[in-house]
């Protein structure tokens, strides 16, 4: 054998990485066609009305442009997802600003962009819902019967028993903000249609069948008349998720009518104020308590603003109403949790996906419950932390040995928090500047909640090639997370061969089986499985075929598979997801265990609170978690920095400044992310407690990252100042205020 | 319809260009250079950053005229041949790319610094990129690699 160490585990060099620091790596606008035109979006100006007339003014060769508008869509006009009800292109009627109306495209870009300012919508204007208060008054109907897209309500126990009798009843109120996913790549597609061929796409995006799937119907065509091929994709955060189906059906139907390849790439300002954001929410606690510091009953209610179209919404509701009873052991849990219509363009997906926000609730809510018992923050979680055996809200049995005591104490003794807690009041006597620290305590599930991963039934492939290679086939994306890498090491050490020997095939949905799509913290824990069983089943057809003999080397074992693909014509194997047995969920009563493994965490946040500037500063950071495997020691760490340093702008910098259901602030001068001056030095420690169905016993850490950082800050701030704050982002202004009132 | 005469990673070339274009599209539609990246198109997040008569500039922010008779660097102009520059190597090996899109600004702006400044501390580290946008790393990877690089180009 010439592998003297596995790959799983060491930190081998990014496979697509050397293209990348080159300027090599081919993205969606450094692609091109002969006679390619460019497409353009004309949006709606207002939020809520009926269209009355679309009129094409000014001095502009109009006969030269491609226009097209809903009756243009051969199929069905709307974006196939969880409902239909979103238009493609808006017919007659409006319901959120910057929803797309007309296309256009041209080979003058510039000329495109005036002719696109020249297209004039005539709206009437309707009465218009902004707010999840007004949207749950009803004041107003926008969608259905009540404005509600999804409602869940999840019961363990009794609540309504405990309450006369609780020693102590918490109650809290908790907002957080919308938050745009700002990756730095724009969306962005080029589409090739005509009658013969169907519709082709490359661009920018997660989930390559999510926008197969979308297609579908737009086109009336057949699977196999629809192709979507994923270029390299410069960050997605759950913003290229659902999105790209929109963007890819528009650039198709002008490929259509043009008989051209079109390309649509978003400018930031259009990105920024057209596409998905993290949905706002509100989240209430009553919680009540023994004087001993013992969870009694926990009630939350938990509602999300959905914006004009249902979309993703009944999923991220469904991941922040499980995840927002936390780690922690409780009897009598309601959760009652709403998806509520606003007219703002849809939120979505963005890492996290409904936990940041009901976690952000809980975690600032059990400090809010120890200051009024008397408890350290510390000693309250303590004696109510989930152990193995026990059942989460949902009833799910705990079975990860979880033990987050163990992990409180270290982080606590990771970050210096005692200490720290000790001197930082006496130093704030002396000074303007406020230093604080506190934590969060927490668990991420990976993978698709409940049944989902059933229903998905992922399917991946490999492949030996004619120069003895093997190729990985899945349509789950490379988008800066390290999939291609990590498929390369799992895929390579089930082969005993040198990642050099593995390929990992561009996503294309021609070539490549649904292994379903990049979200969810589901690639490594469930595709990675897939892999891993599939690359098994390669081996033993070569091992089965003779051409192939135990002890080999690298070298070998790529004369074989190449002698394999000369006689036999191909080499595949295939690997389908199933359920492990132990995995039970019940979608009615939504009860059961929601997830096959979690991510269990402590995050420590140091910052300072100048009185003078009002402005936070977060000065150190410590991620402790628990995440089964830790497949690759410098992508994982990274991962984690990258979730932390977003979850640090989701409480104190990114705020998006609404006004009649658009964003104003729509520019990265104006919404501010964290920059390199801005980050903390951020310590990353892991813990392993491997989960017997992830390869090498991984589970998923994607979003993880996002959920600790925004309560720990909060709670820093708290302990800084003496100030109770419950909504995030909060900015210096926000700070300025709460000071004075 | 202009051209512009100019040296583009050591190359005479002689680029044609609608008068008011940015020296970002110029570089990546006219010269081919797809490796400069556009980002926000407001000089905020630097991902279009190139070497102008060896100052770092924000080339969505440059008219084409003023490349007249410059010496522009870009990303395919930093390595040697198939060696890798410092930087670019250590942001291989040490984490300093993931999606990679901000990768090549980030790159220009690390050399830039090293250039300027070649033991940089930490916080010269943090100041000089601090124009570059990040959102994958976090940033920490790309400190490390910074520092790794100088510490790989030591004797």
């Amino acid at each position: 054998m010439d592998r003297p160490q596995a790959l799983i585990g060491r930190a081998i060099e990014r496979k697509e990485g050397r293209d990348k620091v080159t300027g090599r790596a081919k993205y969606i606008d450094d692609i091109t066609f002969p006679g390619l035109i460019h497409g353009t979006t004309v949006r709606s100006p207002v939020a809520r009305g009926r269209i009355r007339g679309i009129t094409y003014e000014g001095n502009i060769p109009w006969d030269e442009f491609t226009i097209v508008t809903a009756k243009d869509v051969p199929g069905e006009n709307h974006v196939a997802l969880l409902m239909n009800d979103q238009p493609l292109l808006a017919d007659g009627f409006v319901n959120h600003p910057e929803e797309p109306i007309v296309l256009l495209a041209h080979p003058d870009k510039y000329l495109l962009e005036e002719a696109r300012r020249r297209v004039k919508v005539d709206i009437e204007p309707w009465p218009a819902v902004f707010t999840i208060e007004d949207s749950l008054a009803r004041k107003v109907l926008i969608w259905g019967q009540d404005n509600i897209f999804k409602s869940y309500l999840v019961e363990k126990g009794n609540t309504e028993a405990v309450w006369a009798n609780a020693d102590v009843i918490v109650e809290g109120e908790y907002f957080t903000g919308a938050q745009e996913q700002l990756y730095i790549e724009n969306n962005g597609v080029v589409a090739i249609a005509n009658a013969e061929d169907g519709v082709t796409v490359w661009g920018s995006l997660q989930c390559p069948y999510y926008v197969h799937k979308g297609l579908i119907p737009i086109f009336k065509l057949p699977d196999d008349k629809v192709r979507i091929i994923q270029t390299e994709t410069g960050g997605g955060f759950g913003g290229k998720e659902e999105y790209p189906t929109i963007i890819a059906g528009h650039a198709a139907l002008l490929a259509l009518k043009s008989g051209k390849p079109v390309k649509i790439i978003y400018d930031r300002a259009e990105d920024m104020a057209a596409t998905t954001k993290r949905h706002p929410a509100r989240t209430r606690h009553r919680t009540a308590v023994s004087k001993e510091g013992k969870l009694l009953a926990q009630e939350i209610d938990f509602v999300i603003d959905g914006g004009a179209y249902c979309t993703l919404s009944p999923v991220v509701l469904s991941r922040g109403t499980i995840h927002s009873a936390g780690p922690y052991y409780c009897p009598n849990v309601r959760v009652s949790a709403q998806a509520v219509a606003t007219n703002t363009p849809p939120h979505g997906a963005f890492r996290g996906f409904g936990a940041p926000q009901s976690i952000f609730a809980l975690e600032r809510h059990m400090d809010k419950i120890a200051h009024r018992l008397g408890l350290t923050p510390e000693e309250f979680r303590r004696r109510n932390f989930i152990k193995d055996g026990e059942t989460t809200a949902t009833g799910q049995v705990v079975k990860d040995k979880v033990d987050m005591q163990a992990l409180l104490t270290k982080a606590l003794a990771l970050s210096n928090y005692h200490a720290k807690r000790e001197v930082f009041p006496e130093q704030n006597l002396r000074s303007k500047k406020k230093k604080g620290i506190g934590f969060a305590a927490f668990m991420h599930g990976s993978g698709f909640t409940g049944s989902g991963e059933k229903y998905l039934s992922s399917v991946v492939g490999i492949e030996g090639t004619a120069l003895g290679k093997v190729r990985v086939l899945a349509a789950s994306t490379e988008i800066g997370q390290g999939t291609n890498t990590i498929f390369a090491q799992i895929a390579g050490d089930a082969l005993g061969v040198d990642s050099a020997a593995i390929e990992v095939a561009q996503p294309d949905t021609k070539f490549v089986p649904n292994s379903g799509p990049t979200v969810a913290s589901r690639t490594v824990m469930v595709v990675g499985k897939l892999v891993e069983t599939a690359a098994i089943g390669l081996k033993q057809t070569l091992v089965q075929s003779g051409l192939l003999h135990e002890g080999y080397t690298t070298l070998q074992f790529e004369e074989a598979v190449a002698a394999y693909v000369k006689k036999f014509g191909q080499l595949k194997a295939f690997s389908q997801y199933k359920q492990p047995p132990d995995i039970n969920w019940d979608d009615a009563k939504y009860q059961g265990d929601a997830y096959g493994a979690y991510a269990w965490a402590v995050y420590v946040a140091e910052v300072s609170v100048d009185t003078v500037t009002y402005d936070t500063h977060v000065d150190n950071f410590v991620a402790l978690q628990e995440i089964g495997k830790v497949m690759h020691p410098v992508f994982a760490a990274g991962q984690i920095e990258g979730g932390v340093a977003q979850g640090i702008g989701f409480a104190l910098y990114e705020k998006v400044i609404w006004k009649d259901g658009r964003m104003i602030n729509n520019q990265m001068t104006n919404y501010i992310m964290p920059t390199a001056a801005d980050v903390p030095p951020i310590h990353v420690f892991f813990e392993e407690e491997p989960y017997s169905c992830g390869p090498s016993g991984a589970k998923g850490i994607g979003e993880l990252p996002m959920d600790g950082p925004a309560p720990a800050i909060l709670n820093a701030i708290e302990n800084a100042t003496g100030l109770s704050l419950n909504h995030v982002p909060l900015l210096p202004e926000d700070m300025m205020e709460a000071i004075h009132g | 319809m202009v051209k512009v005469n100019c040296k583009v990673n050591g190359e005479k070339r002689t680029l044609r260009a609608h008068s008011m274009a940015r020296l970002l599209d110029v570089l990546r539609e006219e010269a081919q250079l797809t490796g400069t990246k556009e980002g926000c198109g407001e000089g905020e997040c630097g991902a279009c950053s190139v070497f102008l008569n060896g100052e770092l500039v924000m080339s969505c922010l440059i008219p084409v005229m003023q490349a007249e008779g410059a010496e522009i660097r870009t990303i395919e102009g930093i390595a040697d041949g198939n060696t890798l520059h410092a930087v670019q190597q250590a942001f291989l090996t040490h984490g300093g790319a993931q999606c990679g899109i901000c990768t090549p600004g980030m790159i220009m702006a690390a050399v830039a610094l090293l250039k300027k400044t070649p033991n940089p501390t930490e916080a010269d580290v943090r100041t000089g990129l601090a124009g570059n946008l990040c959102r994958c790393t976090g940033y920490m990877k790309i400190f490390d690699s910074v520092l790794k690089a100088v510490q790989g180009a030591a004797p």
